[in-house]
């Protein structure tokens, strides 16, 4: 096993809110493993947490936090800065705000390599000209010195990843990279996300919503529902035979051509995340889920099946009542 | 760019005439300056005969003309009380004002600014609170009144700075600072507004996520951005600053152009008034003006 990242019990509190409840999540190096799940599940701020880049009034606590093989679970901010953009590096949502407007690109991707590397400012130039160019930017001299304003969604996106893999880190983190992109642009960006991955056998820690995004780029899913991992495998299994009832309720939620008349009811799953304050027990989805019972107030059963395969519901694999 | 700037030139024009017109009715309508000159035992007949020789008796709207017309060719015409000419007088007075006025400026630059990002960096805290009140007693402070009482503590307890006059670099002190706090509270709060969007900007997100140091992180990637507005303000708070010179110049006793302004105001000398409010409008709206560019200047978004 190379596991660049294990998180074990990660907890994430708001105030009276508790967003993540205690999630196991393991990321292996040439590994694209993504985290889906609908707005407010709590998948952004768990990623947010590995970088611990969570706002100050976040109460945060893990057993375990290891980066490659190393906890970092008590690392102060000095020792995190070092990791960050170094050894992990993260990209965001939204290309349009996350740079910098007043800074040229190069001021921005320059910096990194100053700071983690000590280059000097001519071996920086051509370093970011080199990724810019490996992640299809055309005319990567003259972008150095543009500013964000000038260059669409999809190059300014392409210039977060060069930037976030100046420093060859071992671990991405793409909170929904593609949401913010043009479909079309979304298609480029996963399959440049995919070959950078092989290329450089990063291990992806991909945040998203968006089903199709995972299966296209997926090899481990974990579906995260009012901040658990309610259901977690290799993305073949869990897309073939999905076991929880909301990830079936996820899968039923996206178009196929052919398979839904046109004019037709699609599926979807009524009702929004509930927000988990502390004493709540039993299982959150149940509220909306279809086969829901009295006893689903109980605490959920872990079910594990093979490959890694494994759900939290009352019902078994089988689909008949676990009895817990 | 361009048709941004005629249109701000354009404007500046109409805004500078409007003072004018009102400046010129303001000093007519507030006294005679013909008693004034002829002394208090003058005759009637001497006082008419004066007003006919500097043209007071004709339509204010004559005089008006007659006026803005010579002003236009750069003549303001001559004072009445120093017999010499009003641009000449101006220029004399305008040394030290200027002077306090870069200095306050940049006093109020180097107390607002760093104050506002500590007030930013650390938001509802009580030292955010402190801050706060300190542009509070800023703004709720008149300048003559925190003039007289620093002459009173510093000048006449502590004996440390001269109460009056600028002798020595120690005498610009008092005035400066007095002066600066016409500007602290606004560049203050413009400081720490800016800072505290800035800090919760996507963009300051990903410069934590790439590793900076917080010195970078705070000054290089939040504090450029906060800072386009309070450079863009600074401007027009030295207008402010200029216009402030009046009170503070006569409570420190300061030869410059305020001073001039409120001793003509005082006496009635109309030709030193009009053109003292002319040149403060003049500056004002240039300073304006200039902070428009500034700021388009300083953000590329703007500068196209």
């Amino acid at each position: 096993m190379n596991a660049v990242l294990e998180i074990e019990d990660l907890r994430i509190g708001f105030g009276p809110l508790e967003a993540v409840r205690g999630i196991d999540l393991v990321v292996e190096r040439g590994q694209t493993h993504c985290l889906v799940g609908e707005s407010g599940c709590g998948k952004s701020v768990s990623a947010l947490s590995v970088l611990r880049l969570l706002p100050k009034r976040a109460r945060f606590s893990a057993a375990r936090l290891a980066f490659e093989g190393n906890d970092i679970a008590g690392l102060g901010e000095r020792g995190m800065a070092r990791l960050r953009g170094d050894r992990m590096a993260m990209i965001f949502q939204e290309p349009m705000t996350s740079l910098n407007p007043a800074y040229t690109i190069g001021s921005q991707m320059i910096e990194v390599l100053r700071r983690h590397r000590g280059a000097s400012r001519a071996a920086a130039v051509d370093r970011c000209i080199a990724m810019l160019e490996r992640v299809g930017v055309t005319a990567p001299a003259m972008r150095l010195g543009q500013f964000p304003h000038q260059l669409s969604g999809g190059l300014r996106q392409r210039v977060m990843i060069a930037t976030a893999l100046l420093c060859e880190p071992a671990l991405l983190i793409a909170d929904e990279p593609t949401t913010a992109l043009d479909v079309t642009v979304q298609a480029q960006f996963l399959r440049l996300l995919a070959d950078i991955q092989r290329q450089m056998g990063l291990a992806v820690l991909l945040i998203t919503h968006d089903l199709g995004v995972v299966a296209r780029v997926a090899d481990r899913v974990s579906v995260m529902y009012a901040g658990r991992i309610v259901e977690h495998g290799a993305t073949g299994a869990v897309f073939a035979a999905p076991r929880h009832p909301y990830t079936r309720g996820l899968l039923a939620s996206i178009p196929v051509p052919g398979k839904i008349p046109p004019g037709g009811r699609l599926g979807s799953i009524p009702g929004i995340v509930p927000r988990i304050g502390a004493g709540f027990a039993g299982c959150a989805f149940r509220a909306r889920c279809a086969v829901a019972m009295p006893a689903c107030a109980a605490p959920v059963p872990e079910h594990r099946l093979a490959d890694g395969h494994r759900f939290a519901c009352h019902l078994g694999p089988d689909g008949a009542w676990s009895g817990a | 760019m361009i048709r941004f700037i005629v249109r701000s030139l354009l404007l500046a024009m109409l805004v500078c005439l409007t003072v004018l017109i009102v400046s010129f009715a303001l000093t007519r309508l507030s006294g005679n300056l013909a008693i004034n000159l002829a002394g208090p035992d003058a005759s009637a007949a001497s006082i008419a005969k004066i007003q006919h020789e500097l043209g007071l008796d004709r339509p204010l709207p004559v005089q008006f003309a007659a006026w803005a017309d010579r002003a236009l060719h750069g003549d303001f015409g001559n004072s009445y009380l120093y017999h010499q000419s009003v641009s000449s007088l101006i220029a004399s007075h305008l040394k030290v004002t200027l002077q306090l006025g870069a200095i306050a400026i940049g006093m109020a630059i180097i107390i607002a600014v760093p104050l506002g990002i500590l007030a930013a960096l650390h938001e509802g805290t009580w030292i955010d609170t402190a801050c706060g009140l300190v542009a509070l007693i800023g703004q709720a402070v008149p300048s003559f009144w925190l003039g007289l009482m620093l002459i009173l503590w510093f000048g006449i307890d502590l004996r440390w700075l001269p109460i009056a006059g600028l002798a020595t670099w120690k005498g610009y002190i008092l005035p400066s600072f007095v002066l600066s706090f016409v500007a602290i509270p606004v560049m203050l709060r413009l400081t720490r507004g800016g800072m505290v969007d800035a800090l919760r900007a996507d963009y300051v997100r990903t410069a934590r996520a790439k590793g900076l140091s917080r010195a970078s992180i705070v000054l290089k990637h939040a504090f450029r951005n906060a800072a386009m507005p309070v450079v863009a303000v600074s401007a027009v708070q030295l207008g402010f600053i200029l216009g402030g010179s009046v009170v503070t110049e006569v409570v420190f006793n300061v030869r410059g152009v305020g001073y001039l302004a409120w001793e003509s105001i005082g006496k009635g000398d109309f030709p030193v008034v009009q053109a003292v409010v002319l040149l403060f409008a003049v500056t004002f709206v240039g300073l304006t003006f200039l902070a428009d560019l500034i700021g388009a200047m300083l953000d590329p978004r703007v500068r196209g």
